[in-house]
């Protein structure tokens, strides 16, 4: 990525000279955001993000029932098809479900009852929830109005306890997603002051440090996390374990971007401009946080983003083995425990489904980081 | 040389020293002490135990005295290799692990095995050939792979070997073999079982070392000396195999430090999920059941592991690293 910046919607007939010096003008958010413009992976990315952040942000909306609400009558239904035209009319149905048992396996089966149609509505009225956690509301993105009570829809089909997947999965986001969020957060703060430290002052500081950082890196992790998160107290409740396994998870993973922020401070340590300011007498936190942090804060970014998918990752394999969130908290982890039995996951595929967001969700991530690394940093 | 073999050693004892202290801190985090889970998991089963069994116990692992003091006796006994007794089966710790350890390290040296077996020709293929179709295929099949956790190709690959071939694919052992004693038989069979889970585990570590060798490689290859190599008229191969290549090989072979840890990491919950009989399922029953000396045990035993690992990749660098080799850095 060394070829000149060209300003994005200057018309370049003439050397481009207008362009030039749009160029030469622009801050360096200006640039950093043309360069990353023209990374269609990392903007595709950012757009899957955006909506994986909408959906938990609204995730009651986006869900149509309880995540709860479990009904033995339910358990292990195959996701509906959805009718899209009734008559040549654009208006979705489903058709109704009856249960029965298989007299001979004794496992449930669902036939679809073609005379009862469920007509789904857009932004229909269902359960009454609380939007953004204080407005009181019932309607949601689709729902089943003036169906018969008992009657609804199964987009992804249940689990074991009759629970309806897709309303699970829309929480599930919301606490995963977050999870990442939290935790990077709390990496950050221990990485950028470790780092910074280690690499502002050097000597001897700096080695331990950096021992510290080289002895945190050869322990196999997911064994320690095991071991911490196990001995969290059963009787805690679910934001008490959401807090605590944050926690366990960035105690470990701050050392990439204490890696990161010493590296950049050290050789920002050299450039003229550090010195200069050294010379007309500024003093060491104006130059650090006026002239150094500035310069860096991208680089620091594009680390941020990459750390979150190994974060997401650790939480639901510590989730899916029974040893992070717990039920009743949702999380894309605690939705797999469910396949993790495969003889229930041949006849029950669509458990897997939450799979999908997971791989999703981290390729989006690390597309945006690569796109913002990048950006940030055209000569890498 | 030698003063770099001594400041690796140092650092692999400091990093034994830091796993030991945080494999005592899982075993003490629990409420109570070792006795009195060991006590109410004995009752659970029927057999009491009786005040002054107790009270040898405690004495025995010093649970009387500091903290400090009780770490000093347990470090004393690890290194005796006296790993206590696994509550649930009334057994010593050493025999519940037995062979699992071994298990363990075959399969993360398998993964690792087959990770560069795979990153490196692919690698080398990604950076000769830049932009081709093959590189962004490559490219694209990495990235997945770096987006599946271990855990979630193991449960696909379960899936799949399920549902469309109808065979169990998990396992390391055919079943006349899991009871059975070691011989060249079982040697083979296990051979046999081992592809699946070095691949399920190697995967996403393989992707990051293709991106890893292709960046290196093209770094090396815009460098004057491969055109004149080139312009000396050496066959390509020779061209590129035997200078870029090899200067390109140092970052990757410095990366096993950070692989291993990585791969074992992945290995107990990916055993989880395919049934492998290494340590992994063992400490996740440990910890379910709070048998926390065991739990402890398992970490700390997988961490040395790994710190041996680690030194030997370390020394591996010292041979591939003429740098190294001679005292300069």
């Amino acid at each position: 990525m060394t070829e000149r910046i060209v300003a994005p919607d200057a018309v370049v007939p003439d050397g481009g000279g207008q362009a030039e010096q749009r160029v030469a003008v622009a801050t360096q958010w200006q640039l950093m955001w043309w360069r990353f413009r023209k990374h269609k992976l990392a903007v595709g990315g950012t757009l899957v993000l955006v909506a994986f952040y909408v959906v938990s942000l609204f995730a009651d909306f986006f869900a149509y029932v309880d995540p709860q609400a479990s009904d033995a009558q339910r358990s292990l239904m195959a996701p509906q098809q959805i009718h899209w035209f009734d008559d040549g009319r654009f208006s979705p149905y489903v058709y109704a479900l009856q249960g029965t048992r298989d007299p001979t396996t004794f496992k449930r089966v669902y036939v679809p009852d073609t005379s009862r149609k469920i007509p789904i509505t857009l932004f229909g009225r269902g359960e009454p929830y609380a939007f953004l956690g204080f407005i009181p509301m019932d309607r949601h993105l689709f729902a089943v109005e003036g169906a018969n009570a008992g009657e609804t829809l199964f987009l992804l089909g249940t689990d074991m306890q009759g629970r309806d997947l897709w309303s699970r999965l829309m929480h599930a986001t919301r606490t995963s997603m977050t999870i990442g969020l939290v935790s990077v957060a709390l990496s950050l703060v221990l990485g950028v002051v470790l780092g910074g430290v280690s690499g502002y002052f050097g000597g001897i500081i700096d080695t331990v440090i950096q021992r510290i950082i080289e002895i945190l890196r050869s322990i196999p992790t997911i064994p320690l996390w095991m071991g911490l998160a196990a001995a969290l107290p059963s009787d805690w409740s679910v934001i008490q374990v959401y807090f605590a396994i944050t926690i366990i998870i960035s105690l470990i993973g701050w050392t990439e971007l204490a890696r990161v922020v010493r590296g950049r401070f050290i050789s920002l340590k050299e450039e003229d401009f550090v010195m200069a300011a050294e010379l007309v007498g500024c003093s060491k936190a104006r130059i650090i946080f006026r002239h150094m942090v500035p310069s860096f804060v991208s680089h620091i970014i594009a680390a941020t983003t990459l750390a979150i998918p190994a974060i997401i990752i650790s939480e639901t394999s510590l989730s899916f083995l029974g040893l992070g969130l717990r039920p009743p908290a949702i999380s894309w982890g605690v939705l797999l425990q469910d396949a993790q039995n495969i003889q229930a996951l041949v006849i029950s595929p669509w458990l897997l489904i939450p799979s999908l967001a997971v791989i999703v969700a981290v390729l989006a991530f690390n597309f945006m980081g690569d796109g913002i690394r990048d950006a940030a940093d055209p000569y890498l | 040389m030698v003063s770099y073999i001594v400041r690796r050693l140092l650092l692999a004892a400091l990093t034994v020293l830091a796993i030991s202290v945080l494999s005592f801190i899982i075993i003490h985090l629990p409420p109570g002490d070792y006795v009195t889970s060991y006590i109410s998991s004995m009752s659970a089963s029927g057999s009491a135990v009786s005040e002054g069994e107790a009270a040898a116990l405690r004495e025995q692992l010093g649970l009387d005295k500091p903290i400090t003091v009780q770490y000093m006796k347990w470090m004393v006994l690890m290194m005796q290799g006296n790993f206590g007794m696994a509550m649930e089966w009334g057994r010593p710790v050493s025999d519940v692990i037995g062979d699992r350890l071994l298990l363990t390290v075959v399969i993360s040296v398998a993964a690792i095995i087959f990770t560069w077996a795979i990153a490196l020709p692919i690698g080398i293929y990604s950076a000769v050939y830049r932009y081709s179709f093959l590189d962004y295929v490559f490219t694209f099949v990495g990235f997945v792979g770096l987006a599946i956790p271990g855990f979630l190709l193991a449960l696909i690959v379960m899936y799949v070997g399920f549902a469309w071939f109808g065979a169990n694919v998990g396992g390391l052992f055919s079943p006349d073999y899991i009871e059975a004693e070691w011989s060249w038989a079982k040697v083979w069979d296990l051979t046999k079982h081992l592809p699946i889970p070095a691949v399920v585990l190697g995967v996403s570590g393989t992707a990051q070392l293709i991106r890893i060798m292709r960046s290196n490689l093209l770094d090396e290859l815009r460098k004057p000396y491969v055109t004149t190599a080139r312009a000396r008229g050496l066959p390509e191969y020779r061209v590129i195999l035997r200078y870029p290549v090899r200067v390109a090989l140092n970052p990757f072979v410095s990366t096993i430090g950070y692989l291993l840890p990585y791969v074992v990491s992945g290995s107990i919950i990916v055993s989880l999920v395919l049934s492998l009989p290494t340590v992994g399922p063992l400490l996740l029953k440990a910890l379910i059941a709070q048998d926390m000396f065991l739990a402890g045990t398992i970490v700390l035993l997988l961490g040395v592991l790994t710190v041996i690992g680690t030194f030997i990749s370390d020394l591996l660098l010292m041979w591939v690293d003429p740098r190294i080799r001679l005292g300069r850095q």
